[in-house]
Formats: structure tokens, sequence, C-alpha cells
């Protein structure tokens, strides 16, 4: 490696019992273990082949590619449109999110407009879907390390949520809300109160979550202090989101190159000090809390108005005029099976996703295909960092690494 | 010209070879020469400052002379400012400068456009296929002229004529 890392030397001798250096008779010898793919804490199918000084992690290789879908050679044959349904299995813990990350995307490369309260409904799902993600995360990340507990009360709730989707879009994970443009439908009075209710129900919850973990002395032990990553190598290794945020640096699209509805809402963005697990966990669960205030206001905000932009040689026609409409069901037959016409040119979108930044390269050589379109996975990019941070650790700690970067593999693999 | 790539055009002048600006995204492409120099620039010079590599990404041409092209793609985190950095690379010697040495990220990304791209990068610590299995033969498979669905290697598969009982 080009980086050498001093720390796995240290843990070499014990420095309280120095005489066990000189300890002849004992034969030392580095044990080569296998991790995976079917392993419960891996989230996915992913193997990692461990080098180990007796507990120690010496080095760790993870080995990739077993849900590799080609996902990026799929998106160059169908059309902008039909690329939507393919981004909910990429996380597919967070469909709408990368729904989202997408449909910025190509509004970015079409140069879209897209209607403000579109935007606001828009920001609303997202945050419920980051509420989603972190409860996920906390309670498997907890279940990881043995905290049993905090799992069913984050399922719970978290189930709330997803009977919420399936009222809004029939689906309660793989979600392909979003349409390049706008949003497929607006919410219904049900739907709004449902959402209000639980917003008032939901802070006292993270309240608990938080008592279960940081009362179990197990659960803090295993995570203060462990995978520490300082600031200057999290960002030369191109962390982003929470796991960048722990370690000091508040690099946060939502804040930096705002966009949607989150310019027009007050939040913060909570930063760590030390950069370990614990950090990453505390700045995930002040993030609920940041979610719940985004809603609120982006609800008091929202103002009546179209939900998608009106530009029908790219935008769908809405949904009652296309099964009443000759007109309006055949340009829906034509955007979906032939697409709309891009320019040529090539952009990145970045949207800051649960996990971290996710972006979207796509170069388009005119017509109604992508020519090239790349996906910046922020799980592929932080499993980049897996052999760093893990060195020196102890090999329980190798799942508490699974759950402080928050990897899904159907993402990671695209 | 934007600042930034007029600001690389400036410091390379021979190794500079175009720059776009378009949607708000900076562009500059440079010879393959170059590559190292340029980033080791972008990285270190006060002004420029892109200390976060946001991926590495890899688009295929192959009607060009330099069929291949490498993408970066860098934030500078401090001063909130975004670049492309482009290069090509010919078919008959398909390999670039690895920036693994300037950011650590760089190391799985390019291991990645190796992988789907058959691109390969000098100095690179450790240059193997990362998402496909380590023994696969059949080529690159984000390349142009792989097939869609496959190289047909299916279709070679016997077939039982009926469901044996």
């Amino acid at each position: 490696m080009a980086f050498e890392d001093q720390r796995t030397t240290v843990y070499k001798v014990d420095p309280e019992h120095p005489e066990s250096e000189s300890l002849p008779t004992l034969r030392t010898e580095e044990l080569l273990l296998n991790m995976g793919p079917q392993h419960p804490s891996t989230h996915g199918v992913l193997k990692v082949i461990l080098e180990l000084e007796g507990e120690r992690l010496v080095k760790s290789t993870p080995v990739l590619g077993f849900l590799h879908r080609g996902v990026e050679k799929l998106a160059e044959d169908g059309t902008y449109h039909q690329f939507i349904p393919h981004t909910d299995r990429l996380d597919y813990v967070c469909a709408m999110y990368n729904n989202f990350a997408y449909c910025r995307a190509v509004e970015k490369l079409m140069n879209l407009q897209v209607p403000d309260r579109a935007e606001y409904l828009r920001t609303i799902v997202a945050e419920v879907q980051r509420i989603i993600g972190h409860q996920f995360w906390l309670g498997t990340q907890a279940l990881d390390i043995g905290a049993m507990t905090v799992f069913f009360y984050c399922f719970r709730d978290r189930e709330i949520l997803l009977d919420w989707f399936d009222e809004l879009c029939g689906a309660r994970l793989t979600t392909s809300w979003y349409r390049i443009g706008g949003v497929e439908r607006d919410f219904t009075p049900s739907l709004l109160d449902k959402l209000k209710k639980f917003l008032d129900y939901f802070p006292p919850k993270i309240d608990e979550y938080i008592v279960f973990l940081e009362t179990n002395r197990i659960w803090v032990a295993r995570t203060k202090g462990v995978a520490v990553v300082s600031a200057e190598d999290a960002v030369s290794f191109g962390l982003s989101g929470p796991t960048l945020r722990g370690s000091g640096v508040d690099y946060d699209l939502r804040k930096y190159e705002p966009y949607s509805a989150y310019p027009k809402c007050e939040f913060s963005v909570p930063v760590g000090k030390n950069g370990d697990t614990y950090d990453r966990y505390w700045i995930r669960v002040m993030e609920l809390y940041e979610s719940v205030k985004i809603i609120r206001q982006c609800l008091e905000q929202m103002q009546d108005g179209p939900i998608m932009a009106d530009v029908p040689s790219v935008t769908l026609p809405p949904k009652e005029r296309v099964f009443t409409n000759l007109e309006s069901m055949i340009q829906q037959f034509k955007l979906f099976s032939q697409g709309f016409n891009a320019p040529p040119g090539e952009i990145y979108c970045g949207t800051e996703a649960h996990k971290g930044e996710l972006g979207f390269h796509i170069v388009s050589t005119g017509g109604g295909k992508p020519y090239r379109l790349k996906i910046r996975s922020p799980s592929f990019i932080h499993m980049g960092a897996f052999d760093y941070m893990s060195r020196g650790y102890m090999i329980a700690d190798a799942i508490t690494l699974f759950g402080t970067y928050d990897i899904v593999m159907g993402e990671c693999d695209r | 010209m934007h600042q930034l790539a007029q600001r690389v055009q400036d410091t390379f002048p021979a190794g500079f070879v175009s720059s776009t600006e378009w949607r708000g995204d900076v562009s500059v492409t440079v010879t393959r020469e170059t590559l190292h120099e340029v980033a080791q620039f972008l990285h270190d010079d006060p002004g420029m400052d892109f200390d976060y590599i946001v991926h590495v990404s890899s688009v295929d041409w192959p009607d060009d002379e330099e069929r291949f092209e490498v993408v970066w793609e860098f934030y500078a985190i401090r001063k909130r400012q975004r670049i492309r950095l482009k290069t090509r690379a010919p078919e008959s010697d398909c390999i670039v400068d690895s920036l693994t040495d300037i950011w650590k990220g760089a190391d799985f990304m390019e291991r990645e456009v190796y992988d789907m791209m058959g691109i390969r990068f000098r100095n690179h610590p450790d240059l193997r296929r990362i998402l496909m299995p380590d023994d696969y033969t059949e080529g690159y498979p984000l390349r142009k002229d792989f097939p869609l669905r496959g190289k047909g290697w299916r279709d070679t598969f016997d077939f039982l004529d009926e469901v044996p009982r």
C-alpha cells in the first residue's frame, strides 16, 4: 500500500508485559479468515478476507461484487424515465433518496425547473426516507453488537413510515415516486394527518433509543474510540455523509450546494469531534431530530400548486389525463419508449443521501438514452477505507465497522 | 473560460488540451503525460485546494483515435468549488497515471474503472478486478463493444428436451 499505517505495530508487544516479546517457544503465524459472503452482519453479500495476528486485524481485503447487476450498463439501454425503477434497487433500504438523486441529475442535464410545491413534497419525503434509513441503521447496528431491544423499537416506528409510503405510492421499499420534473402524486389529506401525527409521536421515541443505547455499557465500550479516522484521512478517502461528519468536517451538500426546499428551511448539521463509531452514531441520531424539524417547516411553508414541471417534451402528463385523453396517452407512451431528446453534454450532480453523497455522472450525446451513466455510491467508496480503518482493531470490531458505514451491498456493487 | 480552467492552462500550457463549462460544471482536459502533475497542482495549490475526491469515471468513445476517457471529479471543501479533470488514452496503450498517492480514495475507484473499462493505472498499488470475479475473462463490461446481453456463452448451454420424470 502507498500509505503505511503504523497502528498495527502498536499492539504487537503488550507494553505492560514486555517479557512476552522474548518467549521463544511460541510460534506465531498470521491467520487468514474468510468472513462472508453469507454473514448476518455484513448486511448483504460481502466477503472480507481478514489477516489476523491473534485477534488483531493486520489487514482486511474486502471482496465486492456479489450483488453486481450491471446497473450502469442497463442504464445505457433504457430511456431516462425507464431508469428510475432501477435506482430503487441501488440502496434498497432507502429507495426514495435514490430516485431523488437521479431525478435531480437528469433535471440538471435538461435544465428543468421543478415547481415549488413539488420541491417541498420532495424534501418532505426525502427527509422521511432519511428517518427510515437512520432507524434501520440504528437498529441493525445495535443488533450487530448484541443490543437487541433497540432494534425492535426502531423497526416498530419504521413500520409506521413504511405504511405511510405504501399509502403514498403503493410500495413500501421500491417506491419510484419521484419523476423527472416533479413527483408522481400529491399528498392526500389522510397522508398529511398521519405525517403530522407521526411528527408529534416520534421525537420522544428518539429519546428512548438514546436511553437504550447510551445506558448500555457494552454498546458504549464497543463504539467509543473504535474505528477512528482523522478528518484529513476521511476527506482524502472521499468519505461522505455522517461517516465524514463524524470526523469533524461539516461537509453536507444540503448546506454546501443547497437544493430543493432545503435553503428555505432552518436546520443544523451535527458534526462530531473524535471520528469514532460513537460520534457517527450521535450524528445520525441528531439528524433524526433535524429531519423532524425540516419536515415541520416544509409542511408549514408548503403552498398549493402544480407538482410537475410543465415541459411536455420532457415531463410526464398527469395520470388522470393519460386515462382520459388520447394525446396525453401518446405523450406518456412516447416519453417512456423513446425518451426525450437530451442535449449533448456532461454533468455531475451529487445529493446528500442519508449514507453520504450519492451522485450521478451522466454523459449524453443527444437522444433519449444516456451514453454513459456512472453512479457515485457512498457505500462503495466507504468500503475503500475499510482496510485502513480496521487495522489494529479486534476481529469483533470488524462487525461494528460495517455498521458504522451503514453499507448496503445493492448500492455498493450496483 | 472559467478562472479555474484558466489557471490550469496558465500553469500547464503544454499539457492543457481543452476546457468546457456547461450547466455550471467546469471540466478540464489535459494530456496523459501531465495528468499527475496537474492533479498534484489541484491538490496542493492554495488557490485550488481540491482535497476531496468525488469519483472516478470512464467513458468509451469507440470511434475516436484516443478511445478511452478517464474522468476524475474533485471538490474543495474549504473553497466550495468543483472541477472535473479528464484525460484520454488510446486503446493500444491503455494506461494512465494513478492518483492514489494524492487521494487515498482513488484506490477503489480506479480499480472499478479498470474492472469495468479495462483502463490500466500506472503505480496503482493493487490493480485487480473489484466487482467482476477475479477469473473473469470475457472482457470489460462497460466498453461499448461488449454486448448488453452478454457474449452469448449462455446460449451454448445444453438444454434438456424434456423434463425428466
